[in-house]
């Protein structure tokens, strides 16, 4: 048994060799460059990167949205193919970045949380969509509003909402509150770290914030160019001693804006 | 050059957006001046802070309606002119850059012709001279190859170069204000930080005067030299960008303890309790 | 609750389908479709489009009743005759009355109408959101179908199905489907492309959906209002086909009161007798024109992107 395959075990999600490719000939676009990592069960991973990175390319392979990788994918100790049955939505959901564009707009709150139990076949819908809505916080009067009637950060509750109805053990999150004001991105981080505690759900974190990763999770990776560049834990991150020089600059630029600083920049590839 | 001279002050500006069942007041009898310096405008979304910007260069569209005690500019009173000689003045002395360059570039000309067209606007100089000047400040916002970039189309450069021909687009008529709206929130952190080196040149080595409105404290605080704070349409708090993280009003220390942090782990963010008050509460500087 | 529902008079219904915080699925689906007729009220045009359209479908339902003759009771001794009180839109060439014959040739627009929309509707709806939404093969297919009934002007087409099948009121309607519904699949497929890549395509899938669902449940229902638009708005073409092939016979037979047809038969007195075809070609144009200004409203309440 190789080492791998022993982690598989133990670990609740791991990628060995993941490459994805775009397009083919002279524009097919090599997004992400065998990348590994492995997350054990109730642990909160990030990745970070920049736009183009091929950050959010990883995740949307390992939901089965992109079927176009080669490499190997295991969660919760099943090896996965390009097409996800449908059992395997039950154990892994996602919550997207932008909370107007991921909410139907003609749908309810209550259809939108209703469909996936449907989808299921579950019993007991009413009490589940209650029980979840109080969950995130929103409460039985959200019920039957549609989205234009929400604000972002309640939109946002209520796409939390969606990912929790399956009860899944993993929870994917794009970029969850860069589009939300500073307060509310608050109030949804508590959110997420109290459900992680309440629900023992295992966390992949996609985003370019370097202080909300900081935050919300125990490790991370940094992608540069489809590459995971360095992995490493958030006491590293924290003590501001990354190995390679490409995440030092990334946590520089991160703090804040400095003259000298951005005359050093450099361009990694 | 005098650092200190007043480039535009504003006292009481309103700004009302009638609406069917209710007037909305986006900015309630705000006051601030603006030099040769680097101004952040800071606030949620919904706070003003944009319409600010927008009502100093007059861009409110009806049935919006704009009012104020005063807004001079450099001895012009913008809020009487015309708009023959608002629009003069749109663009030459006072120009805008927006967040996302791909809306505000035209997808059908090159970027070069664009950044010509807007020299030529207000000068009437040969083409041959608009294209070197072209050149030059595509040069000046640190694009490697400018006679390359110039003969792109919008949609073939990047989110960072896009934002940086804007900028050179806007600085190419040499205005004496630039109101920059977000104009690094779409971009990367590296990138965004070449884009501010930029803008940290125009003022402090050509004396341009520089309205930043952004909803991130932190770059704020770091890039610029004031801070105003907005909330509800008003100026809660004046103060020193390098002094904001000792800022009085409790909504700003709100705003501040809200974020998460890397260099220190928190363990529940804090979360802003907004109080009624503040709405009509005093400037706090 | 029991006062509440003591109270549904006019305000407390209106507060009730306007509340913030619905307490059921009737409820807030009701407050969607009331606050969109609030916005509709506020066209006035769209409201005269809305009253032509009612009026039509009350003409056609109470015929029997507003209508004091027989339309195919022929009276020779009075044909050709003037408006006049015993005759309000004058007798045609075999002494018919036309007001009578209008009437009751309301249900056969309607019927003509209906049917098509029926007919169309789905067809396009299905065609241009498979396609659409499953792409590759069943895209290429179903497109280059498509296509291969655009490329022909309309009424050719019609006239040429309506020649294989025979003339006759039911395949004049066969006839005006079939040719009628490749814009739609165009424009549903349009649609779908645009809502395909969505956020919220994508969280379904990701709840484990299938492709009917989906189309189903999440694609068509944001088709649907460029779709009621566009037909509404296409109706007056539908009306003014319909008269058409009946105008060169191939559309209803005589003697049955079709607007088209009417107009056909009194041509040949324009000139003296202006009344037997002027009469029915106001009330397609009336008509048509109601479709139309009600597809102009709904485009303004129903459009997405207007607001």
């Amino acid at each position: 048994m190789s080492a791998v395959a022993a982690m598989i075990d133990v670990a609740m999600i791991v990628v060995d060799g993941l490459d994805v490719r775009f397009g083919e000939g002279a524009a097919a676009v090599h997004a992400v460059r065998d990348a590994r990592f492995t997350v054990a069960p109730g642990e909160a991973f990030g990745i970070v990167g920049e736009s183009g990175s091929g950050k959010s390319t990883v995740l949307r392979a390992l939901t089965g949205l992109n079927p176009d990788w080669t490499g190997r994918v295991a969660i919760a100790g099943m090896a996965q193919v390009a097409h996800r049955p449908r059992e395997f939505y039950k154990q892994v959901q996602m919550v997207f970045q932008d909370p107007y564009g991921s909410l139907h707009p003609r749908h309810t709150v209550d259809r939108i949380l209703s469909e996936p139990i449907a989808i299921h076949g579950l019993d007991k819908a009413d009490s589940r969509i209650e029980r979840v809505l109080v969950d995130v916080g929103l409460g039985p009067d959200f019920r039957f509003r549609y989205p234009h009637q929400l604000s972002g950060g309640q939109r946002q509750r209520v796409a939390i909402a969606r990912a929790l109805v399956l009860e899944p053990r993993i929870l994917l999150l794009d970029e969850p509150t860069s589009a939300l004001d500073v307060s509310v991105q608050a109030e949804i981080l508590n959110l997420l770290g109290r459900l992680r505690r309440e629900h023992d759900l295992t966390y992949m974190l996609v985003t370019h914030n370097l202080a909300v990763v900081a935050h919300m999770c125990d490790r991370l990776a940094v992608m540069n160019q489809g590459r995971i560049v360095e992995e490493m834990t958030v006491a590293q991150l924290r003590a501001g001693a990354p190995r390679e020089a490409y995440t030092r600059q990334l946590l520089r630029a991160s703090i804040g804006y400095d003259r000298q600083a951005a005359e050093a920049l450099k361009t990694f590839d | 050059m005098d650092r200190d001279k007043t480039l535009l002050s504003v006292e009481d500006l309103w700004v009302r957006f009638p609406g069917r069942t209710r007037t909305v007041e986006a900015v309630r009898g705000i006051s601030f001046t603006v030099g040769r310096e680097k101004l952040g405008i800071v606030g949620e979304s919904g706070s003003g802070k944009s319409v600010t910007g927008r009502a100093i260069l007059r861009l409110i569209q009806s049935p919006g309606e704009v009012a104020a005690k005063r807004l001079e500019f450099d001895g012009i009173d913008l809020a009487r002119v015309d708009e023959a000689t608002m629009r003069a003045i749109r663009g030459k002395r006072i120009s805008m850059v927006m967040q996302d360059p791909k809306f505000s570039l035209n997808p059908v000309m090159t970027v070069g012709q664009q950044i010509a067209e807007a020299y030529l606007v207000h000068r009437k100089e040969p083409a041959a001279e608009a294209r070197r000047k072209s050149l030059d400040m595509l040069a000046a916002v640190r694009i490697r190859n400018p006679e390359r970039v110039y003969d792109l189309y919008p949609h073939e450069v990047s989110g960072g170069m896009g934002q940086r021909i804007m900028i050179a687009m806007m600085l190419i008529p040499d205005p004496d204000l630039m109101i920059a709206d977000e104009p690094t929130s779409a971009l990367d952190v590296t990138v965004q930080m070449q884009v501010l080196a930029i803008l940290d040149d125009l003022v402090t080595k050509r004396g341009m005067g520089l309205i930043f409105i952004s909803h991130d404290l932190n770059l704020v605080a770091s890039f610029c030299d004031r801070v105003l704070i907005m909330y509800a349409g008003r100026i809660v708090e004046t103060c020193r960008a390098s002094a904001l993280h000792e800022a009085r009003h409790p909504y700003t220390r709100g705003l501040l303890q809200s974020l998460p942090r890397i260099d220190r782990p928190v363990g529940e963010l804090q979360v802003l309790q907004r109080d009624p008050a503040w709405r009509d509460g005093p400037v706090m500087s | 609750m029991a006062s509440e529902t003591n109270r549904i008079d006019g305000e407390g219904l209106r507060a009730w389908l306007l509340a913030e915080t619905p307490r059921s699925r009737a409820q807030s689906r009701l407050g969607q479709a009331y606050v969109r007729w609030l916005h509709f009220l506020r066209n006035p045009l769209a409201m005269v489009g809305l009253v032509i359209v009612l009026a039509l479908v009350v003409v056609a339902a109470l015929a029997p009743w507003l209508a004091d003759q027989s339309p195919y009771a022929q009276d020779l001794a009075r044909r050709l005759q003037a408006p006049s009180p015993a005759h309000w839109f004058g007798t045609d060439e075999l002494g018919r009355d036309i007001y009578s014959r209008l009437v009751h040739g309301a249900s056969i627009t309607l019927m003509i109408v209906g049917l098509v929309v029926i007919i169309v509707g789905p067809v396009g709806l299905m065609v241009g959101t498979v396609a659409g939404y499953l792409g590759g093969w069943f895209d290429t297919v179903l497109m280059r179908v498509t296509d291969v009934f655009l490329a022909f002007p309309r009424l050719i087409l019609a006239l040429a199905f309506v020649a294989a099948l025979g003339p006759g009121i039911e395949n004049a309607i066969i006839a005006i489907a079939i040719t009628a519904w490749p814009p739609y699949a165009r424009i549903a497929r349009a649609e779908t492309l645009t809502i395909r890549n969505s956020d919220f395509i994508s969280a379904i899938r990701l709840q484990g959906a299938g492709p009917l669902r989906i189309i189903l449940g999440h694609v068509i229902p944001l088709c649907m209002s460029s779709l009621i638009i566009r037909i509404t708005l296409d109706m007056a073409g539908i009306i003014l086909t319909a008269a058409g092939l009946g105008f060169l016979g191939l559309g209803a037979q005589p003697p049955m009161p079709e607007w088209g047809a009417m107009i056909s038969s009194g041509r040949k007195f324009l000139l003296d007798q202006w009344w037997v075809a002027t009469i029915p070609g106001i009330a397609i144009f009336v008509v048509s024109l109601g479709f139309n200004l009600l597809g102009d409203g709904l485009r303004d309440v129903l459009d997405p992107k207007g607001k």
